[in-house]
């Protein structure tokens, strides 16, 4: 330390200054870097946490998993339930009537359900019927889903790409100033206020044109997804377009090539990663939506590719499940886990897929 | 006698500007601007400018930065379009067209007068497709033979063919910044331009990416006027037929190149080529 003081010009040393401890700094750095580790370190333990309860959960919905007795037993004058398992020795007991060996009461053993079952079944008929004839094909959900999702995207992908190229390349400063906080109220805007437009306005307007409309439909659904994905893909687009140096620009403009040249032949091939990434990006949020087809598209789930009927999506199952009155243990209430964690495998695909894409067309800019 | 002089006569082969023989007042005018100002907003970037530009020519524009020289080549093909608060009054014009003219359709104007700016700026699309860029959008009924004729053409006239006819369909961002720089001559010269304008084309460049251009700029004089913007007084002195000396947004001096720089008539000009300040 004193070395260092004396090498110090004289003016410094006058000040009678000291240096700071640097074992205090060292410790302070230290504390801040364990701080924002801890911070970025909780978003991976609660994506692995909701992951694996998703999978463990799914994974007892293939289980031949006990019946819980839920007999409400009187012992010593206190009522309580009886609590106990009725084991499920095999599945194809689906249906009968088991007997709890502690207090008696009879149990309907549950439907039987395979893994390979739920992945290719197109019937989807948990709650309807005798155990023996529940049906757990999540075709049925799938196809809803997607129905809702290509509506969605035939709307919100041309309509975004297009709005983003105008915004980036042809609005001029006060137009631009117009349309991008209203898109940024529209991606605002409530999902659920989007569900109840979409009964209350966008069915009566299909209905107008066409007879044929249910009162909740898929159509519906997935135009009111499509306008909740519009802002997304429009302003991801346009932060790709953006990102497009000037230079690229100005030298497809000194060739003489118009400014429809220009988006189409340069801009938009050179943002294609970022575009494409930003379409993946809005595919999983259509997907993933829930509140709006749980209001519109209805809850009877069918493998139909009519837009007209109503269907429900598996976000839309999994709503019925939390909100129904199923008793946690029923093999409908599992159910639920197995439909998310197939939910979470698309949207993974997708985003694997996103990354994939973006690694195979990014251009390295000059 | 100064250094550059110096430089100039001990390799008299290479050095003599060409167009230094010929009278450059016999040729004809194509661009011509008379009154010529320009003005980004408030600021004034160029004064009254009077300046004739000959045909099959190069013309280089020299002067430190900020005079004004870059924003006038701008003018030439009306790049300045895009900058919102770029305008300009007075006389600048083709024998044919009024280029400040609303009424000038910029295509059209792009179409003769092609542009080589500072830094490479190939699409990120394949070397091909690069060159095959102009072709495409300006003509109808290429037959595929034509562009591909026409690309072989373009790439063998900016002395680019024979390090790249093995991989035209790869990308043009893998070719070197002298290479690159050579393509976007290329792609300018594939639409058939009268004028080429180059914005300090070699300034991003290594010397010998530099030597190529040049002897490049040299080759092709005989086909198309070029107007060169550069920082470098040798450059200038190499490569150009005639020299306009900018300052502060005005032309100080302008003549057959050579004269310019060993005679120059005005002290800021001689102050300038000497190396004295910019």
């Amino acid at each position: 330390m004193a070395t260092l003081i004396e090498s110090t010009p004289d003016v410094e040393r006058k000040r009678n200054f000291r240096f700071r401890s640097l074992t205090a700094t060292y410790v302070k750095e230290l504390g801040v870097k364990s701080l924002l580790g801890a911070c970025a370190a909780l978003s991976v333990l609660t994506t692995l946490a909701i992951v694996v309860v998703l999978f463990t959960e799914a994974s007892r919905f293939f289980q031949a998993d006990d019946v819980y007795c839920d007999a409400a037993v009187v012992e010593d004058g206190v009522s309580h339930k009886c609590g106990s398992f009725v084991a499920t020795s095999t599945r194809d007991s689906a249906g009968t009537q088991v007997a709890c060996s502690t207090c008696g009461k009879l149990h309907t053993m549950p439907a039987e359900v395979t893994l390979v079952g739920f992945l290719t079944g197109s019937k989807w008929q948990p709650l309807i019927g005798r155990e023996s004839e529940k049906k757990f094909g999540v075709w049925a959900l799938i196809t809803g889903t997607l129905l809702v999702s290509v509506i969605a995207m035939c709307l919100a992908l041309p309509l975004g790409l297009i709005t983003a190229i105008y915004l980036s390349e042809y609005a001029n400063a006060h137009v631009r100033a117009t349309i991008k906080p209203t898109l940024e109220v529209l991606a605002g805007i409530p999902t659920v206020v989007y569900g109840f437009f979409a009964l209350t306005v966008i069915t009566p307007t299909l209905k107008t044109f066409h007879d044929g409309f249910n009162t909740f439909n898929a159509m519906a659904g997935g135009i009111a997804v499509g306008i909740l994905c519009l802002p997304i893909v429009s302003s991801l687009v346009e932060d790709a377009l953006q990102a497009v140096p000037r230079s690229l620009r100005e030298g497809a403009y000194g060739m003489g090539a118009t400014k429809f040249e220009v988006s189409t032949k340069v801009v938009v091939p050179a943002a294609l990663s970022g575009i494409i990434s930003a379409f993946l990006l809005a595919v999983s949020r259509a997907v993933g939506e829930t509140m709006i087809v749980a209001l519109c598209v209805g809850s009877r789930p069918q493998m139909s590719l009519d837009p007209r009927d109503d269907m429900q999506t598996m976000t839309g199952w999994m709503v019925q499940m939390v909100l129904g009155d199923v008793s946690n243990y029923d093999v409908e209430y599992l159910s639920m886990y197995a439909v998310a964690a197939l939910l979470f495998l698309m949207t993974l695909a997708l985003t694997f897929a996103g990354n994939l894409v973006r690694r195979r067309f990014r251009e390295e800019y000059q | 006698m100064n250094e550059l002089e110096t430089t100039m006569v001990s390799k008299p082969t290479t050095f003599i500007p060409p167009g230094d023989e010929r009278d450059s007042n016999e040729k004809t005018i194509v661009i011509e601007m008379d009154e010529f100002s320009a003005w980004y907003g408030d600021f004034q970037a160029l004064h009254h400018l009077k300046l004739a530009v000959p045909e099959k020519r190069v013309t280089s524009f020299i002067g430190p930065s900020g005079c004004g020289k870059s924003t006038l080549l701008k003018w030439i093909n009306r790049m300045n379009d895009i900058v919102p608060t770029a305008h300009a009054k007075g006389t600048l014009r083709l024998p044919d067209i009024d280029i400040l003219a609303r009424s000038t359709d910029v295509v059209a104007l792009r179409r003769r007068i092609g542009m080589v700016f500072q830094k490479p700026n190939p699409f990120p699309k394949s070397i091909y497709d690069n060159v095959a860029f102009g072709p495409r959008i300006h003509y109808a009924g290429l037959s595929r033979n034509d562009l591909d004729d026409l690309v072989e053409w373009a790439l063998k006239k900016s002395a680019l063919w024979e390090e790249v006819k093995d991989r035209l369909n790869q990308s043009a961002l893998g070719l070197s910044g002298g290479q690159q720089q050579r393509l976007c001559i290329a792609r300018a010269i594939a639409i058939g331009p009268e004028i080429l304008l180059m914005d300090e084309p070699c300034s991003a460049l290594d010397p010998a990416s530099t030597d190529k251009i040049e002897d490049l700029i040299y080759e092709i004089r005989k086909q198309y006027t070029i107007v060169i913007v550069t920082h470098n007084m040798q450059q200038a002195a190499r490569c150009s037929d005639r020299t306009v000396f900018f300052f502060e947004g005005k032309i100080v001096e302008e003549g057959p190149t050579r004269s310019l720089f060993t005679n120059p008539k005005s002290k800021q000009t001689e102050d300038y080529v000497t190396g004295k300040f910019g």
